[in-house]
Parts: structure tokens; C-alpha cells; sequence
């Protein structure tokens, strides 16, 4: 690949306008070959549209209790049955979602605009930049990073804007990484240089001809590391960090049910665990997917 | 060998530096005038100065920081606000709970996960590979509180086949004298078997909760790391030789196929070490993650600030063992440095 972007026009990297038909068969090549990946996507829509819609189609208030329904077993009305204050365990997980959701969507968000550009320019610039970029990362990385976390939270204080900073902040060596790599080997490809020879500055050259080109790659890495954040996120709350009771959230739902567990109400705990659980498969597998379609050579 | 070791120490210096700047950092930061709230509700302007005064927090931070890193010599990690106690003493008691726990699920973890690993490798397509794959998915899409949880229902409700999970023993039990503070090496030396069955069913569950997290990335790298060295070219001709499957498998692959394993094992203690938080609190695990989290929720720093250098720095010092276990493993290694 560098050796084609070497000789290539300027900007020709970015597919020489493959028609809109190859790339559909290809992907659908992909998904035959990984049925897996076609299921993965399938439950990113649901997972999605229960985000969306969720607080406009379930059955019950998510925060509304019952005193007269309390700690009952899953049913016909209550499909994943009461919580102690006689609360909907379906709604409430449905609810979940979009906070849950919310939450990875912003992190990644967030440590993507951080880490992508630091690493874009360390790649791009080497030298100082590199260094410093690459001392913060190693820096980062010296911490167990839920411990990190944990400590980022208790410092900026228990909010659950502050478990969006410490999740992205996490992430933030594998995004270095990823970048890094990707902008050094384009740092003097021929498009790179032919827009420099154009007079473009190298700050423009970073956004509109590097970065572009290393969008696919860091697709990916979006998508496998939602999976990390939802899994980090959920963990912090379920030992009472950011979101507050009674909000539904999945990772403090299965905090609550934890008391229950040993009294054999196990549904309190099971079903926004599964919920958890599932997001979090779903993202990996789609993460996976995603990459066998972009850079087949790292296929597994 | 020496050198490699002394050069390795080396660059540990600028890590630790980091560490401590950050954890240092992570207090300073604070929102909020932590001598107002070291003052309490009922404070004059007066007292809050005086308490600044006293608590260093008057001076410019470069100030501040030489007198952290002094404290930090000296072993004060502070006391924490809620008990009184000094928290380098509660966590240097708390933490060998922590460490049975963590060492313990690691070594469950490698114990399935490499023969699981080499035998995907080995019989590549047949079930086995499938289980590997599976296993190697499933486990990193599992929040290790909801296994944990899982499992106390399953073994202990449902089965009653293990404790209820309340800590390291059960009430009818007695600690083992105080040695090595791992129950089950301390319960052994004494020779009191009763505490060791004890202490053994009481950890077995969160260990292999724990160990049922780093499975996947171990697996992981086993199978991958075996599949590439069975291809290679010195297979082919011990193969060629006559050699034994067992022998080709067991001492010339084996060996090779490690090197990544070990590398990864970095990665499984920074989740581990994290993991280890979530799993001490739905076992009500007496050790350091469950302290932080405790003082976490009542806003008491020093034990947090306490526990997250702790654990950087146990956290250094493991990664320094995995490359030194790297050159015993690696000969070639030693050689380059």
C-alpha cells in the first residue's frame, strides 16, 4: 500500500472512485465468509434503536416503583420481572441503553479529537512532538487503567461527565498508537509531497490529505474500543462512581441486584448484565468485522 | 545478564517519575478547597487558613510536590479522613489479600489457557479450536462483575456448593499466624489444614472469576503465537528428523511460542489489576481495591491517591519481572542488549 501511495497523484489514495457496486460486493463478501459480523450488525441496530426510541416504547416508568409488585420473577407483564421498590427490570434496561450508549458514544468521541490528532502529529512530525506525545501515552499506560480511571473520577469529582474524561483518557495510547503509525509511513508519500510542493501549510496538509487517509483505520479502532469504554463506564458505576440512583444505567442495576443474588432473586442483576454484556460483544464483533473489511491482512 | 537487568532498571526511573507526577496531580486538581472540607461545616475563615497553612496548601506547587516526594520517601501516604488511620499501614495489611487473589486467578488462567491455546494450535478446525475461539471472544465481552456475580448464584444458591461471599474466610474459621499474608501458603507452613480447606473455597471463586477475564487474550496469544511457530522452517526439519510429535510440540515449539504469551501477560495485569477492583467488591474481598472503593464513595482521597500509586507501581514492578522473565526465556534477547 505505501509502495502504490508512493508513485500515486495527490489525494489518490483515498480510492480512485471505486464504484459504490465493488464496494458493496466486497463487503458483502466479507460478511458471507463472517455470518458472525452480518449478526453483529443486526444488534448494533437494535442496541440502537432502543437508544432512540427506548423511554417512547417500553411498558412501564422506569423509575416508577410499585409497592404492591416488589421482587417479582420474571412474566408475562413484567418480562424480566420487579426490582426491590417493585420497578420494571425491562424498562428500565431499555431505558439504560441510551445513557449507556451516550457515554461510549462521547468517550470515544472525545479520546478520537485527543489521541487521533496527537498521534497524527507525532507521526507526521516526529521529533519533539513525538516525544512529548509518546511520554504522556507511555505515562498513561504505566497505570492499570481502570485504576487510572478510578483515580481520574475521584479527582475531577463524581460525575458522569467525569467518567466520559476518564474513559477517554484510557483509550487515549491505543488512538496515539493507531494514528502515529498510520501518518508516519504517509509522512512523504507522493501526495503528501506534491501538496506540500503546492504550498499547502503542513497544518492543513495534517487535516485534509493525512487524515482522510487513515479515517478506515481509525474506524475500526472506534469501534472496537466502544466495547472497552461501555465495559469501563459500566464498571465504574457499579462500584457507585458518576451515574446516581435510580437512574437507569446497566452497570448500577446490576449493583443493585448484587444484594439480591445471594437471596436467589437473580433477575435484577441478570438482565442489565446481559444487556452489558451483549453491547459489549456486539461492538468487539463489529470491531472485528470492520476490520476484515478495511485491512484484510490483519484477518484472523 | 547483569547489565541487561541494570539497564532495564534504568528505565524504569522516568515511569515512576510519571506515576508519581500524575498521582500527584490527581490531588491537586481537586475541585473544591480540601482544607474547607478538612475544616469542617463549622469553620471560621481563620481555622480554614490555618488548616491550609498546616496542610502545606499555601505554598506553590513545586513546593507542594518535593514535600509529596519527601512524604513519599518516608513512606506517609497520609492518613485517611474517614478512620484517622495512616493509610501506608492499612494498605500494606490489606494488600497480601489482594495479591493471593490476583496471583491465584492469574495462575488459573494460564493453567487452562495455554494447554487450551497450544491445542487449538495443535488440532487447528477441530472442536477444541472452536472452544479456543469462543473462549477468546466471549471473554473480553464479559464484565467481570456480572461473572462474579453469575457464579455466587450458580455455586452458592443454586448448588451450595461454595460459601456465601463474605471475604477471605468464613466466620467459623480462624486466620493462619501471620507469615507471608497469603492464607493459603501461611495455613499450609503452620500445618492447619482446616483454615487452608477454608480459605481455599472461600477464594476460589472470585480467583476464577478473575481468571476467567485474562483467559481470552491468553488463549488468544497462545493459539496465534504456536500456530506461527509450528509453520516455521526448524519444525519442518525437527519433524524431518524423526523427532516425536510430543518432543517438536513440547520442547521446540513450546518454548518459541512463549515469548508473545509473556509479552501479553503485561496487558492481562493492567486488566487484572483493574478487574481485581470489581471482583473484591462483589466478594466483599477484604484487600486494597475494596478500601479505595470505600473511600472513594465518602470523597476520602489520601487511601484513593494511596491505592492508585500502589497499584502503578506494583504495576511497574511487574512489567519489569515479565522482561526479566523474557531473557531467562530468550537467550537472543540477551545478546541484543
Amino acid at each position: 500500500m505505501t509502495e502504490a501511495s508512493m508513485i500515486a497523484p495527490p489525494s489518490a489514495e483515498v480510492k480512485p472512485k471505486p464504484s459504490s457496486d465493488s464496494i458493496f460486493r466486497h463487503a458483502r463478501y466479507v460478511a458471507a465468509e463472517n455470518p458472525v459480523t452480518g449478526l453483529s450488525f443486526v444488534l448494533f441496530m437494535i442496541i440502537a434503536l432502543c437508544a432512540l426510541l427506548g423511554p417512547y416504547i417500553v411498558p412501564f416508568d422506569p423509575l416508577a416503583s410499585d409497592t404492591s409488585a416488589t421482587l417479582q420473577a420474571p412474566s408475562l407483564r413484567h418480562f424480566f420481572g420487579t426490582d426491590l421498590l417493585g420497578r420494571d427490570i425491562f424498562s428500565r434496561v431499555v431505558v439504560a441503553t441510551r445513557l449507556d450508549f451516550v457515554i461510549a458514544l462521547a468517550s470515544v468521541a472525545l479520546v478520537f479529537a485527543m489521541g487521533g490528532f496527537a498521534g497524527i502529529a507525532a507521526g507526521y512530525f516526529g521529533g519533539w512532538t513525538d516525544r512529548i506525545v509518546g511520554r504522556i501515552s507511555d505515562t498513561i499506560m504505566a497505570f492499570p487503567l481502570f485504576v487510572l480511571a478510578m483515580g481520574i473520577v475521584a479527582a475531577l469529582g463524581n460525575t458522569v461527565t467525569n467518567i466520559v474524561i476518564a474513559t477517554a483518557i484510557i483509550n487515549f495510547p491505543l488512538y496515539v498508537r493507531v494514528a502515529r503509525a498510520e501518518a508516519n509511513v504517509r509522512r512523504n508519500a507522493g501526495f503528501v509531497q506534491a501538496a506540500r510542493l503546492s504550498g499547502n501549510s503542513e497544518f492543513r496538509i495534517l487535516l485534509a490529505q493525512i487524515l482522510p487517509n487513515i479515517m478506515p483505520i481509525m474506524m475500526v479502532q472506534i469501534s472496537l474500543t466502544m466495547g472497552y469504554a461501555i465495559l469501563n463506564a459500566a464498571g465504574l458505576s457499579f462500584i457507585g462512581l458518576g451515574v446516581k440512583p435510580p437512574t437507569p444505567e446497566w452497570g448500577i442495576m446490576v449493583a443493585e441486584g448484587a444484594t439480591n443474588i445471594i437471596s436467589g432473586e437473580w433477575w435484577i442483576a441478570f438482565f442489565p448484565g446481559l444487556a452489558l454484556m451483549i453491547a459489549v460483544f456486539c461492538f468487539n464483533l463489529l470491531g472485528d468485522g470492520l476490520r476484515d473489511l478495511v485491512d484484510p491482512q490483519r484477518r484472523t | 545478564m547483569l547489565l541487561t537487568i541494570a539497564k532495564r532498571l534504568v528505565t524504569v526511573i522516568p515511569t515512576l517519575i510519571g506515576v508519581i507526577i500524575v498521582t500527584f496531580l490527581l490531588t491537586r486538581v481537586l475541585p473544591g478547597d480540601p482544607a474547607v472540607y478538612f475544616a469542617g461545616p463549622a469553620a471560621t475563615p481563620q481555622s480554614v487558613a490555618e488548616i491550609r497553612k498546616s496542610l502545606g496548601l499555601d505554598r506553590s506547587l513545586p513546593d507542594q510536590f518535593i514535600r509529596y516526594v519527601n512524604d513519599l520517601a518516608h513512606g506517609n501516604f497520609g492518613n485517611s479522613l474517614s478512620t484517622g488511620q495512616p493509610v501506608a499501614s492499612e494498605i500494606t495489611s490489606r494488600l497480601p489479600a489482594s495479591a493471593e487473589l490476583t496471583f491465584f486467578g492469574l495462575f488459573l488462567a494460564i493453567g487452562i489457557a495455554v494447554p487450551l491455546g497450544i491445542l487449538a494450535a495443535v488440532k487447528q478446525g477441530s472442536w477444541v479450536d472452536h472452544l479456543c475461539r469462543i473462549v477468546a471472544t466471549a471473554g473480553v465481552s464479559l464484565p467481570v462483575f456480572f461473572t462474579g456475580l453469575l457464579l455466587v448464584y450458580l455455586f452458592y444458591f443454586e448448588l451450595g456448593w461454595s460459601p456465601a461471599p463474605i471475604g477471605r474466610l468464613d466466620a467459623f474459621a480462624t486466620a493462619p499466624k501471620d507469615i507471608t499474608g497469603f492464607y493459603l501458603i501461611d495455613s499450609l507452613i503452620t500445618g492447619n489444614f482446616e483454615t487452608f480447606r477454608a480459605a481455599l473455597s472461600q477464594l476460589i471463586l472470585p480467583a476464577f472469576t478473575l481468571g476467567i477475564f485474562s483467559l481470552a487474550p491468553i488463549t488468544r496469544m497462545t493459539r496465534a503465537s504456536m500456530l506461527a511457530v509450528l509453520a516455521s522452517d526448524f519444525v519442518r526439519t525437527a519433524r524431518a528428523s524423526g523427532l516425536s510429535g510430543r518432543t517438536v510440540i513440547l520442547t521446540y515449539a513450546f518454548r518459541n511460542a512463549m515469548l508473545p504469551v509473556v509479552t501479553t501477560l503485561g496487558m492481562v495485569f493492567s486488566f487484572l489489576l483493574g478487574a481485581n477492583v470489581l471482583v473484591e467488591k462483589v466478594f466483599a474481598w477484604p484487600g486494597i481495591g475494596s478500601y479505595a472503593v470505600e473511600a472513594l464513595l465518602q470523597s476520602d482521597f489520601a487511601p484513593v491517591q494511596g491505592f492508585v500509586l500502589t497499584m502503578a507501581v506494583l504495576y511497574v514492578a511487574l512489567n519489569l519481572m515479565i522482561d526479566m522473565l523474557y531473557t531467562v526465556i530468550d537467550p537472543r534477547v540477551r545478546l541484543e542488549a
